[in-house]
């Protein structure tokens, strides 16, 4: 989460030098800045994902290095978990809470002419972005184990799209179909390399 | 509403010491090993089980239980063991902590948000006197510095005093003092808090049952923070008082003068902690040379502690080793009551099953919680509190804080576990903290904003 935070934190530093620099009337200098703010912080966000997963590295092997048996506590399965969930709840809860707070008040959703959907398509694209970080978190940390790296370039590209889909909003159908479809896909991918299968899928299913 | 804050220098006297973390550790390794060797004459097998340190650990009993002979051997494991605890408890500890700062905070974001008596500009602290109402920016920071100095100044003079009265071993006094501070906390400030809140509300509440409220509200804590009480209350107590302070300040304190007051006093503790001539550190140091514990209206502790009186309940069961726990009893006990009686919390646990223990094995055992002093809860929620209050990107901000400010306690109890000395919690917290306050003030949320009303995520 906290890292999450520093790469946000980094990349709307560059963006907002980037609009200060720029002429603030021109709309669509704007919008093609937005654009490369949004990229640069997914890039960024992905770099960060990264070096956690170093600093997870070194303190695992701390950890093992002093236990008296050998084998650490913890699996690094286990601790992808953690910073994958914890950066989607920062995430989410950074995108949503604003938008709760002023929820709260007097208003009408959509007055301007915008979607009336707005708080319903917001609450549905957080949860899938939450979703979505937590298995990239899964993925990522996999593929750095095993040194694959298309599964790492993956997450970044699936990251890309999601992010690169909401650009289709208002036009909901845009942004929020495929971002449920990559969950479903990444879902199923963690899963996988979890060590589930269809079986321990049925066999949880009908308890057994 | 200032006059009372005139007269009352004691209520700054609370967030001097408490600016402090230690590892309850200190206990110094001498005086457990001698435990052992004295226990080593009288006891069965089955009292060893329960000695070594790790009673929440299976395979370290195994450990210890190697050889009853083997004096030595069994210390080397003790060692090892203790390095290991450390580590694996850390990260217990750390949850321990986490919980009673995010708790404070919480309460004190809520109150801010809510109850609009605390955001309000009704005047200035003695200590403050510079005003911030000044038509140029220069002129502003002047007056913030200048603020700073003097309420820096005024700590370091209480801090200072209470060493000194610490070693010239003025414990009535002191206690005085600090009964007196906590008194007024609990009583005036919980007053004012309750009829701020029942008017935020537009609930109505006679004086009788306010009376009635405020009166078993402040006579239980007293006993609780003073004397004996549930573990559970004391802490919970502590945190009231805590949040009740950084709400005072938060309201007192003006804008510029709060930041800059902020950074001081991280200043300020790192240098009272490390130094060699630091007040702070002269404090921990000459507690742990006469063995006592700190007083408790000034530290928060997150384990619990034996008493006397439930080892000495222990020994009255045991029947024939009796003659050699006696002169460790006694020891122990005369140390105890060297220490002021009433700065131990006693706790009742649940019975343990009959093994006899010594009391010395299990006060060492127990203090493994670690310890944090009130006035770091007070200046973390005063930083959160700030940002919930005054910044423009609302919650975004105190979430920020909020996380940035757990981040440096995590990091700060890791080096409390590589360093095992009393160390300053505030710097690296109050640094992360004002760092991404102003950060995302100012960049973050501009780009939120802007995100947010196009419906783009990243």
């Amino acid at each position: 989460a906290f890292f999450w935070l520093v790469s946000l934190l980094l990349s709307s530093l560059v963006w907002f030098i980037a609009v200060k620099a720029s002429d603030p009337r021109d709309e669509r200098l704007q919008k093609g800045l937005l654009i490369f703010g949004v990229m640069f912080s997914v890039l960024l966000q992905e770099v960060f994902r990264f070096l956690y997963y170093k600093l997870l590295r070194k303190a695992i092997e701390g950890l093992v290095a002093l236990s008296e048996d050998g084998c650490s506590p913890i699996s690094i399965q286990q601790m992808a978990y953690g910073p994958g969930g914890s950066r989607g709840g920062m995430s989410g809860a950074f995108s949503m809470i604003n938008l709760l707070a002023d929820a709260l008040g007097p208003g009408t959703v959509g007055i301007h002419g915008d979607s009336q959907l707005y708080f319903l398509t917001s609450a549905f694209m957080t949860m899938v972005l939450i979703f979505l970080h937590t298995f990239w978190g899964i993925l990522f940390f996999h593929g750095c184990e095993h040194r694959r790296w298309w599964e790492i370039t993956a997450v970044v590209v699936m990251h890309l799209a999601v992010s690169g889909s909401t650009f289709c909003n208002p036009l909901y159908v845009g942004s929020l179909v495929p971002s449920y479809l990559l969950m479903a896909t990444a879902a199923a991918w963690a899963y996988l390399l979890s060590g589930g299968s269809a079986q321990n899928l049925r066999r949880f299913l009908l308890c057994k | 509403m200032i006059t009372f804050m005139n007269n009352s220098d004691s209520e700054e006297e609370p967030c001097n010491e408490r600016t402090s973390l230690m590892s309850a550790e200190s206990p110094p390794v001498p005086s457990y090993q001698d435990g052992l060797q004295a226990s080593e004459a009288g006891e069965a097998q089955g009292h060893r089980k329960r000695r070594t340190g790790s009673s929440r650990s299976p395979n370290n009993i195994a450990d210890g239980e190697v050889s009853d002979s083997a004096v030595p051997v069994r210390e080397r494991a003790l060692e090892n063991e203790e390095e290991e605890l450390t580590l694996k408890y850390g990260a217990k500890h750390v949850i321990m902590l986490f919980v009673p700062v995010t708790l404070c905070m919480i309460v004190v974001v809520a109150t801010i948000k809510s109850v609009r008596f605390y955001t309000e500009k009704n005047g200035q602290l003695i200590y403050t006197p510079f005003s911030e109402d000044t038509p140029s920016v220069g002129q502003r920071l002047l007056n913030s510095v200048l603020n700073t100095i003097i309420m820096i100044s005024v700590i370091v003079v209480m801090t200072v005093f209470l060493v000194v009265l610490y070693k010239y071993r003025c414990y009535k006094f002191i206690h005085g003092w600090l009964i007196l501070s906590s008194l007024m906390l609990l009583f005036l400030f919980t007053y004012i808090y309750l009829g701020e809140v029942l008017k935020t509300y537009n609930v109505a509440m006679d004086y009788p049952t306010l009376f009635l409220v405020i009166w078993n509200f402040g006579a239980v804590g007293m006993i609780c923070i003073h004397w004996k009480g549930p573990l559970q209350l004391q802490q919970a107590y502590l945190i009231m008082i805590s949040a009740l302070m950084a709400l005072v300040f938060i309201k007192y304190l003006p804008e510029w003068s709060a930041w800059v007051i902020l950074g001081a006093i991280s200043i300020y503790d790192l240098m009272a902690v490390l130094c060699p001539k630091g007040p702070l550190r002269m404090l921990v140091e000459t507690a742990q040379e006469r063995n006592e514990p700190i007083f408790p209206a000034l530290i928060y502790s997150s384990a619990m502690m034996w008493t006397v009186a439930m080892a000495k309940s222990d020994t009255a069961a045991r029947g024939p080793s009796q003659q050699t726990w006696d002169a460790a009893e006694d020891g122990r006990e005369n140390h105890r009551t060297t220490s002021h009686a009433d700065s131990q919390m006693s706790e009742t646990r649940s019975p343990v099953p009959t093994r006899p223990i010594t009391s010395f094995e299990e006060l060492e055992e127990e203090e493994r919680g670690v310890k944090l002093g009130l006035g770091d809860f007070i200046f973390y929620s005063v930083l959160v509190g700030k940002a919930a209050a005054t910044a423009s990107g609302d919650w975004n901000t105190t979430l920020a804080c909020f996380v940035a400010i757990l981040i440096g306690l995590c990091l700060t109890l890791l080096l409390l576990a590589v360093f095992k000395k009393a160390l300053p919690a505030l710097p690296i917290s109050i640094t992360f903290g004002l760092v991404f306050y102003f950060s995302t003030d100012n960049l973050v949320r501009p780009f939120m904003d802007t995100l947010a009303s196009h419906q783009l995520y990243i």
